[in-house]
């Protein structure tokens, strides 16, 4: 454009402008308002050319085409369904991208009302009283879960007992989070997939102050005692962490009719596509641990003309005003993941969810008594109700994993002899397809 | 300005809850694929029609805020315009696909991952790069939770990070969490570090001094190469809180002052679809002596060590290929897969467009912009020279309602009453975004706010969707759910 400064296009001053504002300023160059020593400054280049957009869109677009077109049986905690174009068109209108947390509520109430129906929707899924409007993903909503567990059982004991078989990404970012606080983590062994209850009960002493169990399980197991895991918790008075997702809790029996005292897991799996790995964590627990809550709660209050109106509220809790004493060092959050997820639920409804549910328990089902038919292979591996997902038994599961990914099938390998198959609604039209390449590699 | 925002319903009514519209409890266990005693007994969602919830959200998006209506200046926040390429190119289908893929099968999606690392690398002046961390505070958790390994793996336990009482809450609070006790560093006389309590507070304790630079006030740290010097000496780390990355965009790089140790607030400095609070995406730069630490994996070019200096690269590049690798001593990881993916892809395409040019010009703006408005303002505003931000006091007159007024003049008020040095603050970061004419209108609202009786601002906002909110009713009484709400007008 004519006038207009090379550089940014996003910075609108025409060099007239400029000049006019410089001289406003008392300065004769830009480059004379910047305050930076010499012999700190920077003057080489960083060797990037500017491009059009037409340029970037085009090469984004080349760069994500080297991506091979594989169909994904993957899950183990990242999951894919359809989303409805409504959550894309709507949830990309501007005045929810591209607005901030909102710190003055009046003007910003859509966001807020949006943020607690989806509070409000976990805790129809959960049980709990109390949900949070996000945390980054599953795995840093279990950390979290355990420092609260650390906050309100500090009297008792300082382990934290996980199952062996959690996602490392979870196990890891759970030491890393610990490790500044008194807390040590332990694992309990699993029985056919699921918690090995009398090892279970063994494990447990006064030295544990938080027992987490997954329902479903990493392998997609559905956990037929999770009750009286949560009785062997309360007997120890440790705090009791379920983790669960948003769909299969459409389904499953609600965690706090099973004693858990806070739910986290993945919110993601409605609303997101597959997006390598980015989550939303939910997390939601009893009442009373309400002030010791991470991250941000969404309020109902009044306004001056006495309407109900939402706010942040119990905002003492923040890193923004307790500093270091903060229940989390939690600032930005996944708001807007939180409501795609919201209008994901919200478009499904509650008939719409347990039918999604219903289907996550069925196709995997007829998929694993599909395989289970083919020579060499053993589905699912586990005598447990599945949920999406399943462990396979193979000879050689490196070996088929491989040539089933060059006839364009994507699954887990779990070790020498185990594979790992989740299917959604997003797949399940392509079972026959993998079926019948298994067939073709396993024997 | 005038300025009305949408509001729904009359006097008595509201946009009413999903809850308050239908609601529909279905037995999920009835034709279960399950036995019952797996299945919960019911479920009470909303049942609504496309049509219904179609326009259920585009009421709620017209009663909020954004950067696409107009100024959102909030000081240390820096919500600038977000270009709309970048989410077209976030939305492409072969950008979905499932982490736990063979990296061999996703070769574009490391490419672009590796391409980021680089620029990155660049544009802070550090040797290696993490993507990991899914925002500025899980950055700041990533980069103290490395250099705590590092005093570890140096047989050198260290108990306290010094922060200056400006900072950031974040940088107190992850500090605490990652196990230190916090020194808290007071500001000189002119708002910057002071080197005298900077030597005081420095010790053999040292594992880090967390700060940012230019500081919460706007105001370079000009002493950086001194202050970096004391820490060195008792054998700590600087860390570079990147929140005001924007404001030194090719003038100056942080490795280069003698950071160890930086975030990046790639949903700030450069694409920020910041999407109600949130997802954002805090990058982590370390070092070379760090770089072992970082959290695992990390993108490397085939064939290569884990060091990439070339830069030039983009999409163009045409390497052997990508592939994954842990840092030899990684600390682990700090997000269950590999961070916001969706962020950084916006993030690469952002700095892929601008370029060299581009980005210098970005700081240009956003510093002349923040000096232009800072000129318009009738407040006081105290220290100075201002990079990207100011902090003006509204002195007498309480900062909040002066923001509240600033709503019914049609612009989003700054961040209030922080940082605590400045009394009754107004921290005002308006952007490269802004155009001369709306930093007038953001004057002009400031400094009718500034002329407005005190019954205005106490009576304010009137123009939005609702009227001043009781925020002590909402903590005291704290109804957050439906059906907390429907349990309380029971009880009433």
């Amino acid at each position: 454009m004519s006038g207009r400064s090379a550089g940014s296009p996003f910075a609108p001053h025409t060099l007239e402008t400029t000049a006019e504002m410089l001289a406003a300023v008392g300065a004769d160059d830009e480059a004379d308002l910047f305050d930076i020593p010499e012999s700190v400054a920077f003057d080489g280049e960083f060797g990037i050319p500017a491009r059009s957009e037409r340029e970037v869109v085009g090469d984004l677009r080349d760069t994500f085409a080297r991506n091979d077109d594989l169909t994904e049986f993957l899950g183990r905690g990242h999951y894919g369904h359809y989303v409805p174009a409504l959550v894309d068109d709507l949830s990309a209108r501007s005045e929810f991208l591209t607005s901030y947390t909102q710190y003055q509520p009046e003007i910003t109430q859509g966001f807020l009302q949006a943020l607690f129906e989806y509070q409000s929707m976990l805790v129809e899924l959960t049980g709990l009283p109390v949900a949070n409007c996000s945390m980054y993903d599953a795995a840093t909503g279990l950390a979290e879960a355990a420092l609260l567990a650390d906050r309100v059982r500090s009297a008792s004991g300082d382990t934290v007992l996980v199952p062996e078989a959690l996602r490392d990404g979870k196990r890891s970012t759970l030491d890393n989070y610990v490790d500044g606080s008194d807390l040590s983590v332990e694992t309990y062994p699993s029985d056919d997939g699921t918690v090995d209850l009398e090892a279970l009960r063994e494990r447990v002493g006064g030295d544990v102050c938080f027992v987490y169990a997954e329902n479903p399980t990493v392998t997609g197991a559905i956990e037929p005692e999770l009750a009286a895991v949560g009785d062997v918790a309360d007997e120890h008075d440790a705090l009791f962490c379920v983790g669960s997702d948003v769909v299969a809790l459409g389904l499953l029996r609600e965690p706090a009719s099973v004693g858990a005292d806070v739910v986290v897991g993945e919110a993601g799996a409605l609303g997101l596509p597959t997006a390598y790995g980015m989550g939303l964590g939910l997390f939601a627990c009893r009442e009373e641990y309400l002030r010791q809550v991470p991250g941000r709660l969404v309020g109902a209050s009044e306004d001056a003309a006495d309407h109900r109106a939402y706010t942040l509220t119990l905002q003492t809790r923040e890193q923004h005003i307790r500093k270091e004493r903060a229940t989390s060092n939690i600032c930005t959050n996944q708001a807007w993941v939180a409501l795609r997820a919201a209008m994901h639920l919200a478009t499904l409804g509650a008939s719409g969810l347990a039918d999604l549910a219903e289907d996550c328990v069925r196709a995997a089902r007829d998929l694993a008594a599909d395989l289970d038919e083919v020579d060499g292979v053993t589905a699912p591996l586990h005598d447990r109700h599945h949920f999406r997902e399943f462990a396979v038994g193979v000879d050689d599961a490196h070996g088929v994993a491989a040539g089933l990914q060059e006839r364009g099938y994507a699954v887990h390998v779990l070790d020498g002899d185990t594979l790992q198959v989740c299917v959604t609604d997003l797949t399940a039209g392509e079972t026959d397809g993998l079926v019948a390449a298994f067939t073709e590699v396993a024997n | 300005m005038n300025y009305d925002q949408a509001r729904y319903g009359d006097d008595e009514r509201y946009e009413p809850l999903l809850s308050e519209k239908d609601g529909k409890a279905v037995d999920p266990g009835e034709d279960s694929a399950l036995p019952d005693e797996l299945t919960r007994d019911s479920l009470e969602l909303p049942e609504l029609s496309e049509p219904e919830l179609a326009r259920h959200y585009t009421r709620l998006s017209q009663m909020n805020w954004s950067v696409e209506a107009g100024p959102y200046p909030l000081g240390s926040c820096t919500m600038k315009y977000n270009p709309s390429f970048t989410d077209v190119v976030a939305a492409d289908p072969n950008a979905a696909v499932h982490p736990d893929r063979d990296p061999e099968t996703v070769q574009g999606t490391l490419k672009l991952l590796y391409g980021l690392q680089e620029y990155l690398a660049e544009v802070g002046g550090m040797d290696a790069v993490t993507l990991q961390p899914p925002a500025g505070a899980a950055g700041e958790f990533a980069g103290i939770t490395v250099a705590k390994a590092y005093h570890e793996a140096n047989g050198n336990d260290r108990s306290e990070i010094i922060v200056p009482a400006s900072a950031h809450g974040t940088n107190f609070a992850t500090a605490a969490m990652a196990g230190y006790d916090v020194v808290e560093l007071p500001s000189g006389e002119d708002g910057r570090v002071d080197l005298e309590a900077l030597e005081a507070a420095v010790s053999g304790d040292t594992a880090a001094l967390m700060l940012t630079n230019p500081n919460t006030v706007g105001l370079f740290e000009r002493d950086i190469e001194e202050i970096a010097g004391i820490v060195h000496d008792a054998g700590g780390l600087l860390y570079y809180d990147g929140a005001n990355l924007n404001a030194l965009l090719g003038r100056a790089r942080p490795g280069d002052m003698g950071f160890d140790i930086m975030h990046y607030n790639v949903h700030k400095t450069f694409a920020t679809p910041h999407g109600g609070g949130g997802p954002g995406a805090g990058p982590v730069g370390v070092v070379d002596d760090l770089a072992e630490f970082l959290p695992r994996p990390q993108v490397r070019e085939v064939g290569s060590d884990s060091d990439g200096s070339d830069v030039d690269g983009g999409a163009g590049d045409d390497a052997a290929g990508y592939e994954l690798f842990d840092p030899e001593r990684s600390v682990g990881k700090v997000h269950g897969f590999g961070g916001n993916w969706l962020v950084l892809i916006r993030a690469y395409a952002y700095i892929h467009r601008l370029g060299d040019e581009g980005l210098l010009d970005a700081s240009a703006k956003a510093v002349l912009n923040a000096n232009y408005l800072a000129e318009r303002v009738e407040f006081d505003v105290p220290y100075g020279p201002f990079h990207h931000e100011f902090a003006a006091t509204s002195g007498d007159r309480d900062a909040a309602d002066v923001a509240k007024r600033m709503l019914d003049y049609g612009v989003h008020p700054p961040t209030t009453k922080w940082p605590e040095m400045v009394p009754e603050a107004m921290l005002t970061e308006p952007t490269e975004a802004e155009s001369k004419a709306s930093l007038d209108d953001l004057a002009a609202a400031f400094n009718a706010a500034a002329a407005d009786p005190v019954e205005d601002l106490e009576a304010a906002p009137s123009k939005t969707t609702a009227r001043r909110i009781d925020q002590t009713s909402a903590a005291r009484n704290p109804r957050l759910s439906w059906h907390a709400l429907a349990g309380s007008d029971d009880d009433s």
